[in-house]
């Protein structure tokens, strides 16, 4: 299927060299959604091939305005979610406590 | 976010990341340990330097060569590499006449076994998007120069299929053996985008 994600003979998306290269790993949550997919996926839940395929139904607005492990975590999201293994509900309430826990710790 | 477009610490998408992995926690459906394991290994085991000492190896000896060409997946297992997904690889050549370059127009495929993970820049939308419609003007990007009558083969890897290149053998290193060339070789040149310098 044709998308966002096939990106080859596409314009106007600048220079190579402005890509920060190193390191690989930004910011911890990166290395930690890396490591997370990996172990999620060799317990199963789903296979590459359907992780790949949740990253490329990615609206496209967000998948363009958003970097490369933000895609790997929404690709496994949204297929926890569809798979019934977490709820949107318990999603957003666990959401919701770690962000009162994070303004806590910062007060 | 950062000034590179990386969400901080502090940002929504960690806190996704952190309420994923405690409800996975929670249910069992992975371990901390494993994780880390996994991270480990992705960090610390599988890498360039893999990929290096096959290069070295086909460079030392061609009868390995001529397998790593024809076999690339049993020819790296050989070495002790193995598929991370299932994948098959496929290595190809860089001689005078024909310059090899490896994208994943699609995503990030890449050969996990021999050169760990992509770098940053291998996973970007300008160089997926330009790989393939303008591989001399990428070269280029790099620094890496060749002959307008140079053919150059654009590899779009995928899921089930993986490439790397086999650089040129750099001159002045007659007489190297396996393990002094492999400190050579370098991860670009194995995606074809560089080429190995001769040594100091």
């Amino acid at each position: 299927m044709n998308g966002i994600h096939d990106m080859g003979g596409m314009h106007g998306f600048g220079s190579i060299m402005e890509t920060v290269t190193e390191p690989q790993f930004q910011e911890e949550w990166e290395r930690r959604t890396m490591g997370m997919v990996n172990a999620v996926m060799a317990g199963f839940q789903f296979s590459v091939d359907e992780f790949r395929y949740a990253i490329e139904r990615m609206a496209p607005a967000h998948y363009l305005d958003s970097s490369y492990y933000e895609h790997w975590l929404e690709g496994t999201l949204t297929l926890l979610l569809e798979k019934g293994v977490i709820s949107q509900a318990e999603l957003d309430a666990r959401i919701a406590e770690l962000r009162v826990e994070h303004e806590g710790a910062q007060a | 976010m950062s000034s590179d477009g990386i969400p901080g610490p502090d940002s929504e998408v960690a806190l996704r990341v952190k309420a994923m992995e405690s409800l996975l926690l929670e249910k069992g459906l992975v371990e901390s340990s494993a994780i880390d394991a996994l991270i480990d290994m992705f960090e610390n085991r599988l890498g360039p330097w893999n990929g290096a000492q096959v290069v070295a190896r086909a460079w030392s000896d061609p009868e390995y060569k001529a397998w790593l060409l024809k076999d690339g997946t049993g020819a790296i297992a050989d070495m002790g590499f193995e598929a991370v997904q299932g994948e098959d690889m496929v290595v190809v050549e860089n001689t005078p006449q024909v310059r090899n370059m490896v994208v994943c127009t699609l995503c990030s495929c890449f050969p996990w076994a021999t050169l760990g993970l992509p770098p940053v820049w291998y996973k970007s939308a300008p160089f997926r998007s330009r790989a393939a419609s303008d591989p001399r003007g990428v070269l280029a990007e790099f620094g890496t120069e060749i002959g307008a009558d140079t053919e150059v083969r654009v590899w779009d890897s995928n899921a089930e299929l993986r490439y790397m290149v086999l650089p040129e053998r750099p001159a002045g290193t007659d007489g190297m053996d396996a393990e002094a060339l492999a400190k050579l070789v370098t991860r670009d040149s194995m995606i074809g985008v560089t080429d190995v310098a001769p040594p100091d």
